[in-house]
């Protein structure tokens, strides 16, 4: 099962992003490899539909778990229609490392 | 401690508080709780016409528990016709669409997808979630 955590940058050290739509990187931990890939939100500083555009990515990514700070009324939407587990943390200063220890354990 | 009750999902409350027989001389006589997850399966099997075991995966539990809920929703009906009492729907043990829990240990927010069969906090395991309205 694939998992996304935003992130404010690519690296496990990088603080995790409270935005969906707008986050700058998507980080995907896999379930089976264990190993947390990268991918660049190249729509962050889109004007508009930053959000849809974000869901769709992780239609295509073929996420199961999506987790952030909040989602925009049509991400929910999205998210919701294609069976995606959204998964909202409200603290921020977490990086990327914990979220995934807390995940694992 | 018996098993806990599966969530039974349901795609749309129904649009009624409640039904009131009417033309019948005023008594104070008790109303009849008809639950959402009732009101759903009638609405499964009744009008969209489907089997139970569709109408059951549907509605995320098993053919079994779907009739049973059937024929508690069919019987609650045909009391109420017969001893003429007032109809209300209640909540009950149903999961809506889009609806969202809070994990009692870790505050963590999220929604369930059906395909989920272990309710739990997706984050710390925890089974001590709510049901929170967004």
């Amino acid at each position: 099962m694939k998992t996304v955590i935003t992130s404010k940058g690519k690296n496990q050290n990088d603080e995790f992003d409270l935005r969906f739509g707008r986050a700058a990187w998507f980080c995907v931990v896999d379930d089976v490899s264990g190993k947390p890939i990268f991918v660049e939100n190249n729509q962050a500083d889109a004007t508009g539909g930053a959000g849809v555009k974000a869901a769709e990515k992780m239609v295509e990514l073929g996420v199961q778990k999506v987790i952030s700070g909040d989602f925009g009324p049509k991400a929910k939407e999205l998210l919701e229609k294609f069976n995606i587990q959204m998964v909202i943390i409200s603290e921020h200063n977490q990086s990327i490392k914990q979220i995934i220890s807390r995940l694992t354990t | 401690m018996p098993r806990r009750k599966r969530l039974r999902k349901v795609v749309a409350p129904p649009g009624f508080k409640g039904y009131k027989p009417y033309g019948n001389p005023q008594q104070k006589k008790q109303f009849i709780e008809l639950l959402y997850e009732e009101y759903e399966a009638i609405k499964l099997a009744d009008y969209d016409l489907l089997n139970h075991l569709e109408a059951s995966r549907l509605m995320g539990v098993s053919r079994p528990t779907f009739a049973r809920i059937y024929e508690s929703a069919r019987r609650k009906l045909a009391k109420a016709l017969v001893e003429t009492r007032e109809i209300r729907s209640v909540f009950g043990n149903a999961r809506l669409e889009g609806t969202w829990h809070i994990c009692g240990q870790c505050n963590t927010r999220f929604t369930m997808p059906v395909r989920i069969k272990d309710q739990a906090c997706p984050l710390c395991r925890s089974v001590q979630i709510e049901i929170i309205k967004i």
